[in-house]
């Protein structure tokens, strides 16, 4: 089946449910930061299973959750990243899924067990707008995409429906939320003394409320800094863990502002951003600090775990008892805790 | 500190290098972060992603899968040896700007803390020499040194929230045209129908890191009719 357009009605929307793709890498120089989704491989994930590239542009779902009712076509889509509640047609599905759905169907996303953003991928191309060759949504201008509310519409050209994509994928392990979050020190923790710097990295940290895709604000032992805050404002990375006066830390996420003149104590490595952002508010975690050149190693092991996971969800598996079949024969891999 | 501190270089987790000149705000300090964005722009270190200039340093991210910290730092350093690329001239740019008290609207408030008159606090601004040092905060935000020592002020001590696009604002040596709705703590003296975001396609933000601002005094009607 494959019509020109597939066309959904949001019928609910929780806050921050936006368009976001792979983000606009590259204009930092300019105050853009790279936004993109908040669980970037849940965008792989979710684009690779029904068959897209992985940059695509899907929906991003907050905690709020999210209802759409197909009122024009019919297209497969999948759902990735936190463990969210999904149903279509009344249908509950798995947490990490690929569906169909068609002109007069719901299709529902409610918080689950775990995370706190999903992203919903359709096979086609969704049609948003375009900020800097980025769909991804800037939060704090609405430049992009957009933020979806209330009776805006999803337009998805060439939809189709792929049914040997059907069925629930596998969630492996480097998507689930991580307690341990690994960082490397500094690039600014001259700034602290050293029992300071043992307190980061022996205490608990909670994620306060005060949590959106700029960031969030860690609520734990107050990181006192030892010199006037003088410095001139640096350049800041996603997943920079930086200090205020106060000494409250917030850890810098895909919407952050590009330069900031408080110290950054830790910068959290790129393998855990994406686990790390699936914690919740009042979810602990704790910080544990590697050299900077294990920080490269963990990188490339973890990119080659995920390449080859998403090579195995990329390629339409036939039907679903083939899959699963499959799915034994590889668990050892990629563990076999199938979705919730 | 003394100069043989700096350049220092400093990892940033798993994906960055942190190249910093200085521990302040100085135009030689700033020269220098300059010089190297643009020699690393003629000669890329490869596997980076993109460079970010500041006050006083450079962050340069990369892709860890293509390279490592140690070879980054490696390229920068035999770039540093590079000298400066010729025709790399600073371009200039006019910024109007409107003084009207129902736009600036903390031209009171300023006059009461630095003790100048309206008149006084717009010559000041008008006067200053500024140069793009960098962009922070959010999209577009161009922090633009050169406010006159009269005029250098501390920030508010809250922030003042839906400030709108377009607004002039100061704090301390720093100037910025504001691009969106968004909270600050910096005094408000003036709007300028100069958009920073262009909306073309082909140079979306009109200053480089470098380039030197005047500012243009511009009428209410002027303003208006922009």
């Amino acid at each position: 089946m494959n019509m020109m357009r597939c066309e959904l009605v949001v019928s609910f929307a929780g806050p921050l449910v936006s368009y976001q793709d792979g983000g606009r890498p590259g204009l930092m120089r300019f105050g853009v930061p790279g936004s993109g989704a908040m669980d970037s491989r849940a965008l792989a994930v979710a684009n690779a299973a029904v068959g897209n590239t992985l940059s695509d542009c899907g929906i991003e779902i907050s905690l709020g959750g999210l209802q759409l009712d197909c009122v024009e076509g019919a297209v497969s889509f999948a759902v990735a990243g936190g463990g969210f509640e999904v149903t279509v047609g009344g249908v509950r599905l798995g947490g990490w899924t690929v569906g169909k759905m068609q002109a007069g169907q719901r299709l529902t996303m409610r918080a689950g067990g775990w995370g706190s953003w999903g992203v919903l991928a359709f096979a086609g191309n969704v049609v948003a707008k375009q900020w800097l060759g980025s769909a991804a949504t800037h939060s704090q201008s609405g430049f992009g995409g957009g933020i979806l509310r209330a009776g805006d519409r999803i337009i998805v050209e060439k939809p189709e429906v792929r049914a040997a994509r059907d069925g629930d994928l596998m969630v492996p392990d480097w998507a689930r939320p991580v307690d341990q979050v690994r960082v490397v020190m500094g690039p600014q923790e001259r700034f602290f003394e050293a029992g300071i710097i043992e307190q980061f990295l022996t205490e608990k940290f909670v994620l306060s409320e005060a949590y959106d895709r700029m960031g969030v604000r860690l609520n734990g032992p107050k990181l006192a800094v030892n010199a006037a805050l003088d410095m001139p404002s640096e350049p800041v990375l996603r997943g920079s863990v930086q200090v205020a006066g106060d000494g409250v830390a917030t850890v810098m996420l895909a919407d952050h502002g590009t330069t900031g003149g408080y110290p950054k104590i830790a910068t959290v490595i790129g393998p855990d951003l994406d686990a790390f952002a699936q914690r919740r508010s009042g979810d602990v975690v704790g910080f544990v600090a590697i050299s900077a050149e294990d920080a490269v190693l963990a990188a490339r092991k973890c990119h080659a775990e995920i390449a080859a996971y998403l090579a195995y969800i990329a390629a339409p598996k036939g039907s679903l008892a083939d899959r699963l079949m499959q799915a034994n024969l590889i668990s050892g891999v990629f563990g076999d805790d199938g979705a919730a | 500190m003394t100069d043989k501190d700096f350049p220092r270089f400093r990892a940033v987790a798993d994906r960055a290098v942190l190249v910093e000149f200085g521990s302040q705000i100085d135009a030689e300090i700033h020269a220098q972060v300059i010089r190297l964005d643009r020699v690393i722009a003629a000669f890329p270190v490869p596997g980076t992603i993109e460079v970010v200039p500041a006050y006083a340093s450079l962050l340069i991210t990369f892709d860890p899968i293509a390279t490592d910290h140690a070879a980054v730092i490696g390229g920068v350093r035999d770039r540093m040896q590079v000298p400066d690329m010729p025709g790399a001239v600073a371009r200039g740019h006019d910024v109007e700007v409107c003084y009207d008290d129902e736009l600036g609207t903390d031209l009171a408030e300023v006059a009461n803390m630095t003790g100048m008159d309206r008149e006084q606090i717009i010559a000041a601004h008008l006067a200053g020499e500024y140069r793009v040092y960098m962009y922070g905060f959010a999209p577009g935000y161009a922090y633009l040194a050169g406010v006159p020592a009269v005029l250098q002020l501390p920030r508010k001590p809250a922030a003042v929230r839906d400030v709108p696009a377009g607004r002039v604002i100061v704090a301390g040596p720093q100037c910025i045209v504001t691009t969106l709705k968004m909270p600050t703590g910096w005094w408000i003296i003036g709007a300028s129908a100069t958009r920073i975001l262009t909306g073309e396609v082909a140079r979306p933000f009109r200053f480089d890191v470098g380039d030197v601002v005047r500012f243009q005094r511009i009428s209410r009607n002027e303003y208006d009719a922009l």
